[in-house]
């Protein structure tokens, strides 16, 4: 194979637009310098150029796999989906480049709350996504906790205005351990969940019930409270 | 309220989304619907093995190749049920010192059985391997029969819900005690909200009243309707995340039955020791309808 026979100019103009060092080709090594490239555009398309967090379509596969691992493995996987409240507000009030002040800022907020397994991306707009491998479900409402208080306390700079306050909604769902499902499915049980924390008036978390195995006493009261002590009334009852 | 929320997933093109739509969560293991039924319940003590042997036989003699799996791993006690006491059991073909034909033994109402051996201590935590090891046994053991019935262990501990996520249906036998009702409306609970179950079908041992059966089925059913999904919600009140319900189906009720306890003391199926008994005409009764409803729906 040579190398001057590819078209490398768009792609050498992106990779220079992100940022990377372009690689140089040595004479005997053109395997190892198309490898860099390729590598260099997997990177530059999973990443949201914007926070260089990963972007949806990385995500996505980042699901699947931990779905995958779930299904197998039975630990307890969280997928919190966190939803910056009134961005609207920020952009039409402040304009776009605070706007993209705030998305940057926030991402920042989410990677600092994090650990180094877990995997932050933007889901898309205002919306971001965190995949927590091995979260013990009793800590699922403390992390989303710790998010929102994290965001609540930031003051984000941009220039010309005084610091911006944002406040985010998160929703989270754990991953069904020994099912197969989907990572659209996934990420509609979290977003159901960010929505009920919108309705809740927004700045709060919402964590899906894990498997409930608690009988409350209201329900123990309905549970006997049918059942009448006459036994007339059952036949009447199983006769319907 | 929620209305007013924009909805996430519009904010990037429909172009870059090549996701396939959310489908229901399925079990890893899919076997053809109706093959495998998970017999389980909420309390122990309430006539599971017996329901699943004796079922098992009755499904026999209707024709079907049956094996019964005890997927009660580490506590199995569908050996002293049958009254076998095999040299072979789960456990060697799990360390590889058996093959799984020779693991197949013949029940005595004529069907097979592979049993796990008791005391199996480390079973009873659900370590991956033996996760592995039983998904690759399920695969070989499903294609060979008309029906796999999996005697679970009771209650809501994880190899009972790793055994039932296994299954196409799930029986679940109760008796009309109020502590077997509560611990029966807790697993369906717990499969509705954990494996989005939306069907569990049910069957009442030890039933003392005709009708009892249906009696407790519309109780669990109203109390679900009310507390574990969305069923019968209005709209607004719709709990996201919930699955949209879980409908009981009465498969039948076996009566409180002296026969029963007879056969038992002497370690026979109740198909065996009193084949004329209300229990045992109950039993077959509940095959037909298994048979004619789960197994094999279109065969006739």
């Amino acid at each position: 194979m040579k190398v001057e026979q590819l078209r490398l100019d768009k792609v050498k103009a992106l990779l220079a637009q992100a940022g990377w060092p372009l690689p140089e080709c040595q004479p005997g090594q053109e395997a190892a310098f198309v490898q860099t490239l390729l590598d260099a555009l997997c990177d530059l398309s999973s990443r949201d150029p914007l926070t260089g967090l990963m972007n949806r379509r990385s995500l996505m596969v980042t699901l699947e796999q931990e779905l995958d691992r779930v299904a197998r493995s039975g630990d307890a996987a969280l997928l919190l989906m966190v939803d910056i409240d009134h961005f609207k507000h920020v952009n039409d009030t402040h304009g776009h480049v605070a706007g993209d002040a705030v998305i940057r800022a926030v991402s920042q907020a989410l990677l600092d709350c994090v650990r180094p397994m877990d995997t932050v991306g933007r889901f898309g707009g205002e919306e971001f996504a965190i995949v927590f491998p091995n979260c013990p479900p009793a800590f699922a409402a403390v992390v989303g906790e710790r998010i929102r208080a994290r965001v609540q306390a930031l003051l984000i700079d941009v220039a010309g205005h005084p610091p911006l306050k944002v406040t985010v909604s998160c929703g989270g769902a754990f991953a069904p351990p020994w099912l197969r499902t989907t990572p659209l499915s996934w990420v509609e049980r979290a977003d159901a969940q960010m929505y009920l924390a919108k309705a809740a008036g927004r700045n709060t978390v919402a964590i899906e019930p894990q498997a409930i195995s608690e009988v409350s006493a209201e329900e123990k009261g309905l549970l006997f409270g049918l059942n009448p002590p006459d036994p007339l009334m059952i036949h009447d009852q199983a006769d319907q | 309220m929620m209305s007013a929320v924009k909805p996430a997933t519009m904010n990037a093109p429909s172009s870059a989304m090549t996701q396939p739509a959310p489908e229901a969560p399925g079990p890893l293991f899919s076997p053809a619907k109706g093959k495998v039924v998970a017999i389980t319940s909420g309390k122990g003590g309430v006539g599971k093995t017996f329901v699943s042997a004796n079922l098992a036989a009755a499904l026999t003699r209707r024709g079907l190749k049956v094996l019964v799996l005890d997927a009660d791993l580490g506590l199995a006690n569908l050996d002293v049920v049958l009254n076998l006491y095999p040299k072979i059991t789960l456990h060697d073909v799990f360390t590889g010192k058996a093959t799984l034909d020779d693991a197949i033994l013949k029940a005595p109402g004529g069907f097979s059985v592979i049993l796990a051996g008791s005391g199996l201590v480390e079973y009873s935590r659900l370590s991956p391997e033996v996760r592995d090891d039983f998904l690759n046994l399920m695969s070989e053991v499903v294609p060979r029969f008309d029906v796999v019935l999996l005697d679970t262990g009771a209650g809501i501990s994880d190899v009972v819900l790793f055994a039932l996520s296994l299954a196409s249906e799930i029986l679940l036998v109760a008796t009309p005690e109020p502590t077997s009702l509560t611990d029966a409306y807790a697993t369906i609970k717990v499969l509705a909200t954990q494996q989005q179950r939306q069907q569990i079908r049910l069957i009442v041992n030890q039933a003392v009243r005709p009708g009892d059966g249906k009696t407790i089925t519309n109780q669990l059913q109203t109390v679900l309707n009310r507390f574990v999904g969305n069923q019968g919600q209005k709209p607004a009140d719709a709990r996201p995340g919930l699955p949209s319900g879980v409908r009981l189906v009465h498969m039948g009720d076996i009566p409180s039955d002296q026969s029963v306890k007879d056969a038992v003391m002497r370690r026979q199926l109740l198909l065996v020791h009193t084949p004329g008994s209300p229990a045992a005409l109950a039993v077959g009764q509940i095959a037909g309808r298994l048979e004619e409803t789960v197994i094999s729906p279109d065969r006739g």
